[in-house]
Formats: structure tokens, sequence, C-alpha cells
């Protein structure tokens, strides 16, 4: 019998590979005591997670809880801001990435993010996707970059939208494309990571739809992180998820628990919107 | 659907229906009303006072780009330049050209014999009509020897009085004698005296004579000087913007910088100019009245303003786009300059043509270095010296002779027309580099 | 409710849901009461009047299920609410079911009302008497919230099943004695199934009230004291 086969029939034998729980695969991201100083202001105590490999993340909390201070920690995305202090240990696969021996240019190219507002480049839809493979030096022929493109706007559910209009700018594109944009330009690098911080609060439910869908098809190639404010939307995409509130991490668990059964009294008045 | 109730005022009253609410509408649309009176009432005063500034300068000077021709027989006879044949330029160039003129005056008005008659005919003519032969002759020696028909120069005298900008005696302005006048007459009754159109004034320098002066000096020292104050203020404005905006830490010492940086704006053009004295020309010896020191002198005055458009333009440039490019893992130098400086380009150029054309009126600063000086070459290079077109608007606007008066405002009209040159030098710019994001 | 929504229109579409069931409940209730009593009492006329009213009570069931659509729909709730609304979709089902159950007894009780009285009868109001409690303290419960007394229905279902153990036995030898009473005697053997029934009931309702508050089902064996599946009277005695 051969893998095929045996793909075939596993499902049948084991159909319990539904509730495996998601808390059973490698950790990718693992953090240790992380705190984060804005100034004086202590942003983030003592926050740790295991964040694991192919899985959708999410992190929920009110305003202000540390969540996306914490989504950018994992790219140093903090380091932009002077009065910010990150203390603690973040472990992508083994490597401290505050280890001074990292460089940061190529962690971000390892943990790719995308944002809440749209923001592709004013270029062409085309230079949006090469640039990051272009200032890796992941490719040199135009026709590696023209395969790049493609790969990449396919694995973002782009391509047949906009193959034709490769040469137009990205910003004429909708609210929706452009933020799939946006994704395809983070897995154009080919990262490991992705983050993503609110990437639907600016579109309209059905782009919205669009991007969820296209979250849990790229789960099979990546680890996801993603902020976000509706917890409808984490509840959909995400099989743990983590609530953040008052700059610690108060729960993680798989998403179901959390949303069915939470254990902390103010996930549960989060969720439920009970919490002020 | 029929039965659906209108509340008008039935269920809920409203407070925004009837007289009282009608009153308050209407004070809210006077005063709006009124605003906009008052705004076009701004609009117009300034478009008024735009329109009687240019017409005033126009009306002066458009005839400046005429000059009064008389008509002559004159003959290019060897003994007053040089034998036939002659290629030499500058033997060409050392005839005795007022002697071919004072000639051809004899033969034209032979019954002037009296010594007044003859100073007042060969005052019809200024140096111009001598440069103007002598010109001709240059450009084509094989005229030695031959007898031509010419328009030549009238003085700026008659020049003004032909034009009808001043009476002929001195009671109405005029410096003409009653003998001129009629010689003038009889010219006109003939069709030998005419307003010709004179390109000198576009190609040539500074002089003594209103009628032989022209614009191009200016024009170049202007060029070069704006030329050398780019070339220095643009990329330092730009480095010093990228650093302050960018990479330096928000301490004591950056915020020094940032509060000299706008004072240094708000000092007096002149006060540059005595710097560039002082530094340039005193200490490293640079030479004098050369656009070169100038420019450098309107580079430092210009530098401020150009390091406060670029910052705010930098400033301006989205945060979104810059995490686009670190989140990506471009490094910040990477995303500097593929990112942020193009989106800011437009910015930038718009504010620094700007400070350009503030450059170009500046007078004050270039006086004290010496760009003041009378020169009637138009230069060739940064090294020559020069004057600019505004100081050069300055010296003749000194001037007392009439004549000057036609030529100072055609100067400004070119000053004008050189300004609006770079400003739509710098929309076309901006249209390129501009993009939405 | 210890903490509000934010949005207390919510709160009200909650309440409102909970009111329905209490009123529901407080239905099932009476209708229990008064089958149990028309049994007792022989009073056939009670018992007419007990079976029209689980009209109500079906309509209740009815709304209350809207409701619950309703809440679905519109607020999508998570956690605690989520089990709050899926929990009161079943406890109106076990509701349902119970006054279906008390109105059967009620039509046995016509029935009964009929033919002599038999001795056992006695055994009905002793086991009505347990159901009511273990309904009314389960219904306290909900409305509370209260975990121990759900547990401690939940635990009380033992008590009326060896009732209804004793019963069974006791009406199979009454009609091993004289074959004139089966009839009667059956119709008391599915009277008192039917009480044990809205028993069983009445522990589902604590399951769910557990699970609405812990989030966890109810862990353990239920007790079990009724063993008539298994039992058997032998001929002789």
């Amino acid at each position: 019998m051969d893998a095929k086969q045996m793909d075939a029939i596993k499902p049948a034998q084991f159909p319990a590979s539904a509730d495996a729980s998601p808390a059973k695969m490698a950790v990718k991201v693992a953090c240790r005591d992380v705190n984060v100083h804005y100034g004086t202001k202590h942003a983030l105590k003592g926050v740790g997670i295991d964040i694991r490999e192919r899985q959708v993340t999410a992190f929920i909390g009110p305003s202000g809880c540390g969540k996306s201070t914490f989504l950018r920690c994992l790219n140093r995305m903090n380091d932009t801001v002077a009065s910010a202090r990150v203390t603690g240990s973040i472990l992508l696969g083994g490597q401290d990435i505050y280890d001074p021996k990292i460089d940061v240019v190529q962690l971000r190219a390892r943990v790719g993010m995308v944002f809440q507002k749209p923001n592709p480049f004013p270029k062409s839809i085309y230079e949006n996707i090469v640039y990051g493979p272009r200032i890796h030096g992941l490719a040199s022929t135009k026709a590696e970059f023209d395969e790049i493109v493609e790969r990449s706007l396919r694995g973002a559910a782009l391509w047949d939208e906009v193959k034709d209009r490769l040469n137009e700018p990205g910003t004429g594109l909708s609210g929706g494309q452009q933020q799939r944009l946006c994704i395809a330009r983070a897995i154009a690098v080919s990262p490991e990571v992705i983050l993503m911080d609110e990437p639907c609060s600016a579109l309209d439910p059905i782009a919205t739809a669009h991007v969820e869908t296209l979250i849990d098809e790229l789960r099979e190639n990546f680890t996801i992180v993603i902020v976000t404010h509706n917890m409808q939307q984490a509840a959909r995409v995400s099989q743990r998820t983590a609530f953040f509130h008052l700059g610690t991490l108060v729960e993680e668990d798989d998403t179901a628990a959390i949303f069915t059964n939470p254990r902390d009294e103010r996930t549960q008045g989060y969720i439920t919107g009970r919490y002020g | 659907m029929s039965d659906v109730t209108h509340s008008g005022g039935v269920g809920l009253p409203s407070r925004h229906i009837g007289d009282e609410a009608a009153k308050r509408l209407k004070r809210r649309y006077a005063a709006e009303a009124r605003f906009k009176f008052f705004g076009m009432a701004a609009l117009s005063a300034a478009c008024l006072s735009l329109l009687v500034l240019l017409w005033t300068i126009v009306s002066e000077g458009y005839t400046a780009f005429q000059q009064t021709h008389i008509k002559i027989e004159v003959e290019f006879s060897p003994d007053n330049i040089a034998p036939a044949g002659t290629a030499d330029r500058r033997r060409l160039m050392a005839g005795d050209y007022r002697a071919v003129l004072f000639e051809a005056l004899d033969r034209k008005w032979s019954d002037v014999t009296d010594r007044d008659g003859q100073r007042l005919l060969e005052g019809l003519f200024g140096s111009g009509a001598e440069v103007q032969l002598r010109d001709m002759v240059v450009a084509d020696p094989s005229l030695i020897g031959r007898k031509v028909e010419v328009w030549l120069l009238s003085h700026s005298d008659v020049d003004m009085f032909f034009k009808g900008h001043v009476g002929a005696d001195e009671a109405s302005g005029g410096r003409m004698a009653a003998r001129q006048v009629a010689w003038i007459e009889a010219l006109r009754a003939k069709g030998e005296i005419e307003k010709r159109f004179h390109g000198r004034f576009l190609t040539g320098a500074d002089s003594r004579d209103p009628e032989m002066v022209g614009v191009l000096g200016g024009v170049m020292g202007s060029i070069f000087t704006l030329a050398i104050c780019f070339l220095l203020a643009f990329p330092l404005g730009i480095m010093a913007a990228i650093y302050l905006e960018e990479y330096a830490p928000k301490n004591r010492f950056t915020e020094i910088v940032e509060i000299n940086i706008n004072n240094l704006a708000a000092v007096p053009s002149v006060v540059f100019g005595l710097l560039g004295l002082a530094v340039f020309i005193a200490f490293f010896g640079m030479p004098r009245s050369t656009p070169l020191v100038g420019g450098f002198v309107l580079a430092l005055m210009s530098l401020p303003t150009v390091i406060i458009a670029a910052r705010a333009a930098i400033k301006a440039v989205p945060p979104s786009i810059r995490e686009a490019a670190l989140g990506i893992g471009a490094s910040k130098m990477q995303m500097i300059f593929h990112h942020v400086l193009p989106l800011a380009m437009p910015g930038i150029l718009t504010g620094t043509i700007i400070t350009m054309s503030h450059a170009l009126g500046e007078t004050a600063p270039l006086l004290m270095i010496g760009m003041v000086a009378f020169i009637t070459d138009v230069p060739g290079g940064a090294l020559d010296a020069a004057t600019v077109l505004p100081v050069q608007i300055f010296m003749w606007a000194d001037n007392p002779e009439r004549g000057f008066i036609e030529k100072t405002s055609a100067a400004i009209m070119v000053l004008l027309a050189f300004m609006l040159v770079m400003n739509a030098g710098a929309i076309w710019l901006r249209k390129r580099f501009e993009r939405r994001w | 409710m210890a903490n509000d929504h934010i949005v207390r229109s919510y709160d009200e579409e909650l309440n409102r849901l909970t009111g329905l069931l209490a009123r529901m409940g407080g239905l099932v209730e009476a209708e229990l009461a008064g089958a149990i009593q028309a049994v007792a009492a022989r009073d056939a006329e009670l018992a007419t009047r007990t079976v029209r009213a689980d009209i109500r009570v079906d309509e209740l069931e009815r709304e209350i299920g809207e409701q619950v659509v309703r809440v679905m729909a519109l607020r999508q709730p998570v956690a605690m609410d989520l089990r709050l609304v899926l929990g009161s979709l079943r406890i109106a089902g076990d509701l349902e079911r119970s006054a279906d159950y008390a109105k059967n007894v009620a039509k046995r009780a016509v029935a009964l009302a009929q033919l002599p009285i038999l001795r056992p009868v006695h055994a009905i109001p002793r086991m009505g008497t347990v159901v009511r409690e273990m309904l009314k303290d389960v219904l306290d419960a909900f409305a509370a919230r209260d975990v121990a007394k759900a547990v401690a229905v939940w635990n009380r279902d033992e008590e009326l099943d060896e009732m209804h153990g004793s019963l069974f036995r006791e009406l199979v030898t009454y009609m091993m004695e004289d074959p004139r009473n089966i009839t009667g005697s059956t119709h008391l053997l599915f009277v008192a199934k039917n009480i044990e029934r809205i028993g069983d009931h009445a522990t589902n309702i604590a399951e769910t009230i557990h699970y609405i508050v812990k989030g966890t089902p109810l862990s353990g064996e239920r007790p079990k004291g009724d063993g008539t599946s298994f039992s058997t009277v032998g001929a002789g005695g």
C-alpha cells in the first residue's frame, strides 16, 4: 500500500482527526515572560504563549490590552518605536529573535506582516509583489519574478481577478483586493509566520469573507497570528484564541473552548459583551 | 403601506418645524451668505490689485520691445573702416563707424551745414547706431565699399518722443530741439522713421544707453546663480530633512537644531549677504560679483526653508507605507529611498521651487557680495562677474534717464515670465512624481 | 444576573427567554399538579380541564423556540449566553415532554374515575409530590443558576425510581391476585411510568442547568433506583 492510498483511507480509519486538539501541533514561536515598556508605561506584562505551526492563532481583547503590541514584538516592529523596551524571550523555531546576532531585516522576511489598513505601495500590482523578493535577493531573472508573482497572487486568491492588469496600480483595486494584494506581497517572500493586525477592519463583509477564506487556506503552509476586534472573526478563522486584558494574557485555549466555555471570568465577560 | 402615520408634531412634537425654527434657519443662512460675500470681496480685492499691478507693468513696459529706427543710406567706405577684403575681426571692430554715420547724415541732410545743426542731427542717433553698423560689417565684411539702406537705432530721446511718452521740449519732459522735431516730422511723412522690433533687449546685456540695454545678462546671471543655489540647497536640504525626520533621536540637541532651522528661515536675507561677504569672499577667497558666490549665499538663505518643506513632505507620507516596507523586511534606508522619498518628492519639489522663486527675486544679499556691478557682457559661466535680474531692475529703476522707465517695466515682465516658467516646471515635476496612496 | 451586557436590549432578549421558560415551567407544574389531583380525587372534570391546558404549554414551547432563533440570529451569543440559549431550548423540550406526560396522566385519570378504586393508587400522590418538588426545585435552580440545587434534584431521581419500582411490583402482584384488577392496574402502571418519566426530564433539566452554568456535562453515572426493566415477579410470589 503506497502513501497515496494510505492518505485516501486515513480519514475513514481515523475519523477522530477533526477533534484532535489544535494544541497538539508543533510549537513555532515560543514566548516566555515577554514584557514591553513604552517609556514608563508597562504595556505588556509577562506574556507567555506557544504559537503553533500551521495554525491560526487569534489575539482578542479590548483596545489597549496589548494584543497589537505583542503582535509587533513577534517581528520586532516595536523596534521602530524609540521608547519601546522589550524583555523576555521569543523563540522562533528555537532561536531568540531578540538575540543581537539576529538581523531584523532577515527576521521580517521570516515573519511577514499584514496591516489593518490595506497599504499597497503606490506602484503596479506586479511591483508590489516583486519588491520583497527583490530586496531579499530571492530571484534574479524576469521569469523567476513572474513565477513568484503568479504563485503569490494565486496563493492570495487574487490571480484570476488581476492577471490581466498586473501593470495597473495596486491602489486602484477594491479594498478587499488591496488587502489580498498585501497578503500576496507578504507571502511572496516565503515567510514562515504571517502576522495580521486586524486585517479586515477596513473591509466590507464580502471582502472580509474572501480574506477569511484565504486565511484558512494559508494555514496549510504558514503559521498565522491574527489580531482582531471582531470576535466572530476570531471564532471563524482561528484554531487557538488568546485573550488579552490590561497587558496580560488572561487565557489561551482552543478557539472552540474559548467561545463555548472560557475558563476565566474576564474572557467570558469580554466575549459575551459584558465587559466594558 | 398606506396606513403609515406621518407624525408631524402629533406623536413627538418637532422643534425643527414652525416659525421659530424658520427664523433660526434664516439667521443661519444669512450668516453663511455674509461670510461668502466677505470671501468673494477679499478675493476680488486681491485679483484687482494683481490686475492693476500687471496692467501697470505691461502698459509701461511693452513698448520696450520696440525701438524707434530711422532709415538712412550709409556707405561703408574703406577709408573709414578697412580695405575691402579684410577679414580680421579686430581690425573690422576698430573701424571708425562714427564717421560712417556722420557721412551718411551729411548726405541725407545736405542742407544742414551749421555746427549746431550737425550736432542736433548727430543727436538723433545714439551710440547704438554705431554699434549696429559695426556689427553689420563684422557679420558681413563684403559690405565694405558698398552703399546700403539701413534702419538705424535712434537716440533714446527720439525714441521717447516718437513713442509719445514725452513731449518735445523740456517743459513737457522731452529733450528735443525744434529743428529735430521738424526733421522727425519730415521723416515720419516719408515713412523713414518707425518703431521696429528690438531683439537686442532680449539678447543684450547692460549699457549706459537705454536703447542699447538687454536683459540676457541678468537672466543668465540669475540662471547660473539659481543653478548653484539649487544644486547646493536641494540635496543638502533633503539630506538634513531625512536625517532629522527619520534618524535623529528625539532629544535636547535635535530640538535645538530644529528651533534654529526654523529661526534661520526668518532671518532677514541681507544678513546672509553679510555672511557671504565675510565667509565666502573674505575667508575662502571666492571671486566676488560671481554667480558662484551668489548661489552659495542664496543656498544658505534657502536651506532652512527647503529643510522645513522637505520635512513636512516626508512627514506627510502615510505611516502605513513605511510599515508596509519595514514589514516586508526593507531596511530603513530602503524604506526611505524606495518609498518615502518618491512619495515625498512632489512636496519637496514644490517647496524647493517656491523657495527658488523667492531666491530669484532676492536682491539684498547679492548687493552685499557685489553682484551689483555694471557689466556689459552676458556671463558665460558661474565664475564670470554677473548681475541678476532683480538687481538689474533695481539698477535701471535707479537710473534717471527717461528711457530706462520702460526698460525697467519690461525687465520686470521678463522676471515674471521667468518665475512663471519655473512654477510651470514645478507643476510639471509634481504631476510627474505625484501618485495616489 | 451578576453583570449585565453592555447592550441592554441583549439582556432584555435573554430575560424574555428565561421569563418564557419560567411561565412554561409554572404551567407544567400546574398541569402536573392537576393531573395528580385528578387521579387521586377521581375527578374527571379536573382531568379534562388539565388535558385542555396542555395547548398553552405547546404554544409557549413554540414561542421559546422562536425567541431562541431570534437571539441566535440577532445576537450571535457565545460562551455562557450561547449555553443559556441552547439550554433554554433543551429545557423547553423537556418541559414540553413533561407536560405531555402530565396530559397522559390526566387522560388516564378520566378512565380511572370510571373504574373501582384500587388500593395502590395511594402511591400516586406520593410519587406526584416527589416529582412536583423535583420540577419546582429544578425550575428554581434554573432561575437562580443554582448548580447545587440542580444536582440535588438530579440525585433525587433515585428516590422516584425506587418508588416507581415498588409500585410496579405491587401492581403486578395485584393483577396476579385478581384478573379484574388488570384494567385499572394497567392504567395505574402507565400513570406511574409517566410520572417517573417526568422525573427523568427533571434530571435532564438539572443536567442542562449544570451545562449552562459550568460549561461541562454533569459527570458520573446517573443514579438509577429503578429496577423495573429487570424486575420479575415470580408466579409464586
